[in-house]
Formats: structure tokens, sequence, C-alpha cells
């Protein structure tokens, strides 16, 4: 049996392969979601140097990276509604069970990307906020936030690409991401190769747009103004580093 | 017009870890004066500082601004440290400049002396920037406005951070060692920055190691050593004719 490249580029651009890959992503960008803002307060936790807030913090990152992202899903899709009624319901479907255990699982991971980015934060940065006569909250969104964010995008770009692969393990609670897409597919033809190369090229297209994005946006957090009147200022700039050193 | 005092420090103690850092500190700043404080390093100058300008608890005395007590308040015969939310609004009568700027390297320099004026104060977006750019002005950088810290020379750095804390007008300007961090040809413009705020009638204290500046520009100088005011006069009584060997002894190896 050779490679059948209509086999693959039907695939390519069949329906079922654009709507799994689109579940794949949205599974993705909910649970990172949910994982950044469990993740923050858990940060928050851990930094707070208050034992109550610790305690529970840590419990919770200890429980959620030791338990597989795949039992968890199982656990969401076949016990919860077994203990709890309320999750029998419609809307408890599974992109929401996907994207909920994958969330709570991240947010694991992601609390320490936080704590990290803001720990990086120099302490000086929280101290000028509040001879300002800013409130903590101000101070930390306006003042640590911003300056974390731009510490944690990368690994978190890396978290969203990972989660985007991890969507996949939703296959065992039925949710038609793109893998399942591309499994039932080969169920049914044994045509392995160009269904497969087809979910390759899906992932790969995904993590590509997906790695300029981020790109983007960091570049958003490059703190400079390169963009006005860049011979004069680069000139002055250029001056001021050279004068010092 | 009576020469009130703009601040008073009460007995002033603090300790880290069981070390005594600020052992019984006292001292009125009037409105107008400028106060000099000079010491050698580690000798709780910056410790006091921070106190006043309520960054950190002092373990007991107390701090008044403009006859008012901050900081903290009496309790049924215990002092009671004011909450974070109380002490943010405090804050706001007093002026910070920091050894190391600390400015804040995600806004570009109009926007670090704007965010007091906005997310303190309350002020609406234009009108914080018509206040910022005129306060830049003052420190001569209303041409850096939309640099951001990382592109400008550490004196550069300082001066807007003389601003962000002078736009909002505050009672009184603290001023940690405002020169230590720069080089040596960046120091004048920043001190030229502080002379001029002088002449206006701001009440400053100025932690320095810059002893003709402090000679120059301050109705009173302090020598500050081992947690507690070895002595304090007017320049010319402090420089020329010291009553005490210890500064005595600090002049000599500073002059």
């Amino acid at each position: 049996m050779l490679f059948d490249p209509n086999i693959f580029f039907a695939q390519l651009v069949s329906p079922d392969y654009i709507k799994g890959a689109a579940l794949s992503v949205g599974v993705a960008i909910v649970s990172l979601i949910l994982a950044t803002v469990i993740g923050f307060f858990m940060a928050i936790g851990r930094t707070s140097g208050k034992t109550y807030l610790q305690g529970p913090a840590h419990l919770y990152v200890w429980f959620f990276r030791a338990i597989p992202a795949l039992l968890v899903l199982l656990i969401m899709w076949n016990a919860l509604p077994q203990l709890i009624p309320a999750l029998r319901a419609d809307w408890f479907s599974p992109f929401v069970a996907a994207s909920v255990g994958l969330g709570l699982v991240e947010a694991a991971f992601m609390s320490e990307i936080i704590r990290s980015a803001l720990l990086s934060v120099d302490d000086g940065q929280p101290l000028a906020g509040r001879a300002l006569g800013m409130s903590p909250a101000k101070v930390m969104l306006k003042v640590v936030l911003p300056q974390a964010i731009r510490i944690a995008l990368p690994p978190t770009g890396n978290e969203f690409i990972g989660l985007v692969k991890y969507s996949s393990l939703a296959s065992v609670i039925s949710l038609r991401e793109l893998l399942t897409t591309a499994q039932v597919g080969v169920n049914i033809t044994f045509r392995y190769a160009e269904y497969y190369a087809a979910a390759i090229v899906y992932y790969l297209v995904i993590v590509s747009v997906l790695s300029v994005l981020q790109g983007l946006l960091e570049k958003r957090f490059a703190w400079t103004s390169k963009t006005t009147k860049p011979k004069k200022t680069a000139g002055a700039v250029l001056g001021d580093k050279v004068g010092i050193s | 017009m009576t020469t009130q005092a703009v601040l008073q420090v009460k007995d002033l103690h603090k300790n880290y870890n069981g070390n005594a850092v600020l052992k019984g500190v006292q001292f009125d700043v009037d409105k107008g004066q400028v106060k000099a404080v000079l010491g050698p390093s580690g000798s709780g100058k910056s410790t006091m500082l921070r106190l006043m300008a309520l960054l950190e608890p002092a373990d007991s005395g107390e701090i008044h601004l403009k006859g008012r007590r901050i900081g903290s308040k009496d309790h049924k015969g215990h002092t009671l440290h004011l909450p974070e939310r109380q002490l943010a609004v405090q804050r706001q009568e007093i002026g910070m400049v920091f050894q190391r700027f600390n400015l804040f390297p995600h806004l570009t320099a109009v926007r670090n002396v704007m965010l007091g004026l906005t997310s303190v104060k309350g002020i609406s977006h234009h009108e914080a920037r018509a206040q910022a750019m005129d306060m830049l002005k003052k420190v001569g950088l209303e041409n850096r406005a939309s640099h951001f810290p990382s592109e400008l020379s550490g004196g550069q750095q300082q001066r807007v951070a003389i601003a962000r804390a002078l736009v909002l007008n505050p009672s009184v300007m603290l001023f940690d060692e405002p020169t230590s961090a720069l080089d040596p040809e960046l120091v004048g413009e920043v001190l030229e920055v502080i002379e001029r705020l002088a002449e206006t009638g701001m009440t400053m204290i100025v932690v320095t190691h810059e002893v003709r500046f402090a000679r120059r520009v301050a109705n009173e100088v302090t020598l500050f050593d081992g947690g507690v005011i070895v002595e304090q006069g007017a320049p010319e009584q402090f420089f020329d004719n010291p009553q005490h060997e210890r500064t005595k002894k600090f002049l000599s190896h500073v002059h």
C-alpha cells in the first residue's frame, strides 16, 4: 500500500479535522486560562509568608503534580458525575470536563512559573509603589504583575503548546479532538499514514502559529521606545551607554 | 507664620534580628527646612528614612506629620501599627527617592510620573499626563518623556524618580543617598535638581555622602552613627566647629 496523497489532502481540508483541531486548541485555551487564574492565587499563597495560605497552596501543587493528567480526566468524566448529581446535566460535556481537568493539573505547574516570576521582580519595585501611596492591590496590578508577566511569558508559551498536545488525552472521555479524529478515521479506513500525516500537519501549523503569537506578545514587553524617532533616539541612547561603560 | 515642625520623630527604635539599628532617634524638621544626614554606612540612616516613609514599622517611638501621628496609634496603652491600607493613604504626604531609583521599567518616563496621579489620586489620564509633563520639564527631561528607564542614564533616571515623587505634592521629601549609585559625572545634574527644589521651600531630609552639597544646600546637618544622632547643627557650626570627637573624626575622613 502506497501513500495516497489524495486521501491525505482530503483529510487535511475535511470538516472533521478542522473541528478536531479547533477542539484541541479550545481545550488548551480554556485550561490555560483556568490554570493561570488558579496558579496565580496558589503562587500568591506560596509567596505570602503566611502559613494558613502556604499550606493549602502547597498541598494543591503537591497533589496535582503527582496525579497523571489522564487519571484526572477519567475522574472528572466518570467518577465525579457519580458522586455529584449536578454534573450529570447536559452542560457537563467532554469539552468542559477536559478543560477543567487539564486546567486543574496545569494550575500546579503554572503556579510554579508564576511564583518564580513574582520572586524575580526586584524588591525595590513594590517598595517604590508603596512609597507612592499605592494600595497593596494596585502595587500588585500596576507594578509587580506587568513585570512578572514578562518573565512568565516564555515558559507559559511552552505550557500552552504542551496543553494542545495534552488535549489528545481527552480522547478517553470521548472528546473528538484532533488525534481522536485521526484515530476514528484510521479505524474505518486503515489508511494509517495518510490520516496520521494530516494530524501531524495540523499540530505543526497550530504550534507554529502559537510560536509566532508568542513572539509578537514578547515584543510588546520589550520596554523600549525604538518605534519613536529611531535615528536620533538610537544615537543618543548609544551615546549615553558608551559614556557610562 | 509660626515655624511649626512638619515632621517630628520621637524616640524611634528599630531592631533587625536582635541587632539594634536605631536606638532612640529624635528630631524635628521645620517647614522649608533642608536637613542633610551624614554618617558612615550601616549607621542606620537609610533605616530611619524607611521608617519615616512608613515602609517599615518602628519597634517603638512615634512619627508625627504636621502635628498628626502617622504609622501607628495608641490602643489601650499599646502601640498599634496601622494596616497597610491606611499607611498607603498617609504615604501620599511623603515623597521618597531611593538610592537605586526604582523606576518602573515597564513604563515610560512620563508614565512613571503619571502612575501615582492616576492610581493613587484618581486623576484622569489626560490631566495626569499634563501634570507629569510639567514636572518632567522642571527636572529638565521633557524631551525624554517617552523613553523607558533602560534608555535613560542613571542621572536621568534619578531625576524622573524625583519628578515621580514630587508630582504627588508631598509635604516632605526624603532622599536616600540619591547620588550614591551614580557615575561621578552624573552626580551634578541630580544634586542641581535637589538644590533647586530646596530653593522652592520644599521641606526635605537628604541622606547623603556629598559633604560639599550638604554644606551648600542644607540649613541643618546631622551626623548619624551607631543608630543615634551624634551631632546636629547649622552647617557652618557643624563643619567648622564640630563639638563631638566622632564628628571631627568623620569629617577628617571625608574632607
